[in-house]
């Protein structure tokens, strides 16, 4: 069974289409990677999803109830942790744990509370005010609330914005270990080492979806090609590239320049001349992620504007 | 560049950004033309401290002219107007007691023969002084008219009433008869005083939530609309029911109000009226978008609700149109039943019509704050 099983999901707000036919499926178990630049309907979709917002087109399944029609039961068995911080920072940390526990009536709620606060290594700052904690412990202290009632789907929305590395290591060991107990997460991101860590990559852009599969897939399926070019006065030679054709991407690299172009040929003709030029060296390099995402969001039209 | 003290340039911005700000708050810019608009009708039209036409209960037993022309003599005065002839006190007393009437005229049944005896007659007119300043323009034209009107029914000079004495007006100031005003504002206080804290506490229940961002989870938690209002209104009964015991213990200690109705009635009307409080409150924070627009809606019910409820002015005293504005306030309708029961002693079926107009409003708020809430966030 899939653990989303969506189709043509539309979603407007007064006259802009935010969601544009969005369909998704994803497996149960499966760490799925939802990505595309800042207001490209992640979030609306992920609400979708939960049952916070009503698609206006659109059907599908979400662990086997209606998308439509059982929002209530969805809500039951999804954990979903919001973008902003959104516990009660009046609160300390262990009411704001038993306030969830009550409201998926976890019985008994003491014993649901104490272990998560145990789970956290937070049991000696349980008094402490929701609202005085850092960055990464708030995150902590949301994923926590949410897994408590020990949902069958996760969704994630850019769960470890302003969260440093080392936090962000541990969230995503974290992320690992529940998936392979059986949980399913849908996570959103910015971060491409973090969209690498995924089974598979959704990528939206304006509403509509782009580019699906795992992260080899749709490096390859973009196909794209990269050069990396050394040599001396990178940056006249960046400006100077950019406009000669094949070239679509010029993006330096500390003391190297990325070349990206979707054709090949015309790219390779091009730098091949400009290999002859004494000190600078032209090589094949590979296309990452970030690459392919920089072309998608080149290629997508903005609707914002 | 040099930096100045001041510069007119960065005054400029910052109030540039200031009136854009105000525009774009589009419930700020309405309070700001609504409210002072709001008083100046209220104020110069609605508001009349001398009110007229007050609707008043006739005891009589016969229908002689002498009774006719004293009728017709306070009526003349435009402060009466009999809506009620009654054969018994009894009757009159009820009437008064629910607040239909504000004055009892009783005409005794000797009274034309003693008129025509030329005897000192007497006639009693009782007024309802919870509001003291209803009664007094009333009650100071009474003597010097119904004797005018009795001298030239009967076709005599003044000087020949004046000698036999004249016409005897027995005035009596019914539930407070020192006229105190605080008979009539101190149990209003309580209805004024509830509603100010309910609706404000309540009024921001939501808006709080939503502007913390604390709303997306609850709304993705499975807690139903219901569950959700009645979680955010029960506690302010609480402290209304706190609220309600300090000023009633104050009432009596403090301002030596007298209590003469029943207790658990009043605690029943008060329960209904605050259930609605919080509802509206409640109501306010599905419609308003951040906290301090809450308090804008909430003020801006408020002072209507306070100018014409008949807190602060008599009721009667104001134009019809301004009665049937103020009949959409619940305020309006427990402060009826409030002095009713505290004042007058009322009981139960006096107070039933205005309890249950109470209890409507609690089924209007509830229906409308249920439809107005979302369980998504379209």
């Amino acid at each position: 069974m899939h653990a989303i099983d969506v189709h043509d999901l539309v979603k407007s707000f007064g006259d802009k289409t935010v969601v544009d036919h969005v369909s998704m499926t994803v497996d149960t178990g499966e760490i799925v990677g939802f990505l595309g630049p800042n207001g490209s309907g992640k979030t609306t979709t992920i609400r979708l999803m939960c049952g916070l917002l009503t698609a206006d087109e659109g059907h599908g399944q979400v662990l086997g109830y209606d998308l439509i029609t059982e929002q209530l039961k969805i809500k039951r068995e999804v954990g979903y942790m919001t973008q902003r911080f959104s516990f009660y920072e009046d609160l300390t940390i262990a009411e704001n744990l038993a306030f969830v526990a009550r409201l998926y009536q976890l019985r008994p709620a003491k014993e649901h509370v104490d272990r998560t606060l145990e789970d956290l290594g937070l049991t000696t700052r349980r008094n402490q005010l929701a609202g005085t904690l850092s960055g990464g412990w708030k995150q902590r202290l949301a994923l926590a609330a949410c897994i408590m009632h020990k949902p069958r789907l996760l969704l994630l929305d850019e769960p470890t914005a302003g969260v440093d590395p080392k936090a962000r290591r541990d969230f995503w060991d974290e992320i690992h270990r529940l998936a392979a107990d059986g949980l399913t997460v849908l996570v959103s991101t910015h971060y491409m080492d973090e969209a690498e860590r995924c089974h598979r990559i959704s990528y939206i852009s304006y509403g509509k979806m782009l580019a699906g599969g795992t992260v080899a897939e749709v490096v390859r399926d973009a196909g794209l090609t990269t050069f990396v070019i050394e040599g001396p006065d990178l940056d006249r030679l960046a400006r100077e590239i950019e406009r000669l054709p094949g070239v679509e991407q010029v993006a330096p690299f500390g003391a190297t320049l990325h070349v990206v172009g979707s054709d090949g040929q015309a790219l390779g003709t091009t730098l091949e001349e400009i290999g002859r030029r004494p000190g600078v060296t032209v090589a094949h390099g590979e296309t990452s992620l970030e690459d392919v995402f920089i072309q998608f969001m080149g290629d997508a039209t903005d609707n914002m504007s | 560049m040099k930096q100045r003290f001041f510069s007119l340039g960065r005054l400029a911005a910052l109030l540039l950004k200031e009136f854009i700000q105000m525009r774009r708050d589009r419930i700020t810019f309405g309070m700001m033309l609504g409210v002072p608009l709001m008083q100046l009708v209220l104020f110069g039209y609605a508001i009349n401290s001398d009110p007229k036409y007050l609707p008043a209960a006739l005891v009589t037993t016969s229908q002689d002219h002498y009774t006719r022309a004293m009728v017709s003599a306070l009526e003349l005065t435009d402060y009466y107007r009999f809506n009620h002839v009654v054969g018994s006190a009894a009757e009159a007393e009820a009437l008064m007691a629910s607040g239909a009437v504000a004055f009892i005229v009783t005409i005794p049944a000797d009274f034309s023969r003693k008129v025509d005896r030329g005897e000192k007659a007497q006639i009693l007119i009782e007024a309802d002084a919870t509001d003291p300043s209803v009664a007094s323009g009333a009650i100071s034209t009474l003597g010097t008219v119904a004797n005018q009107a009795l001298t030239r029914e009967r076709g005599i000079t003044p000087a020949e009433a004046e000698a036999e004495g004249g016409l005897d007006v027995v005035v009596h100031r019914r539930y407070n008869p020192e006229g105190l005003s605080q008979y009539n504002i101190v149990p209003g206080l309580l209805g004024v005083i509830l509603q100010m804290t309910m609706v404000m506490m309540t009024s921001i229940a939501l808006t709080r939530e939503r502007e913390r961002g604390t709303m997306e989870n609850l709304l993705a938690m499975p807690a139903s609309p219901l569950e959700i209002m009645l979680g955010k209104i029960l506690p302010y009964f609480v402290i209304g029911a706190v609220q309600v015991a300090v000023v009633l213990t104050t009432a009596g200690l403090l301002f030596g109000i007298p209590f003469v109705g029943d207790m658990s009635l009043l605690l029943f009307a008060v329960f209904i009226f605050v259930m609605a409080l919080v509802l509206l409150g409640y109501t306010i924070s599905t419609i308003a978008k951040t906290q301090m627009q809450a308090m804008q809606l909430t003020f801006f019910f408020f002072l209507p609700s306070i100018l014409l409820s008949g807190f602060m002015f008599p009721f009667r005293g104001m134009p019809q149109w301004a009665q049937w504005l103020g009949e959409i306030f619940p305020l309006t309708h427990f402060l009826r039943v409030i002095r009713a029961v505290m004042l007058k002693g009322a009981d139960l079926p006096a107070v039933a019509f205005e309890t249950g107009i109470l209890a409507l409003f609690i089924l209007i708020y509830a229906a409308i704050a249920l439809m107005r809430f979302r369980r998504t966030l379209d």
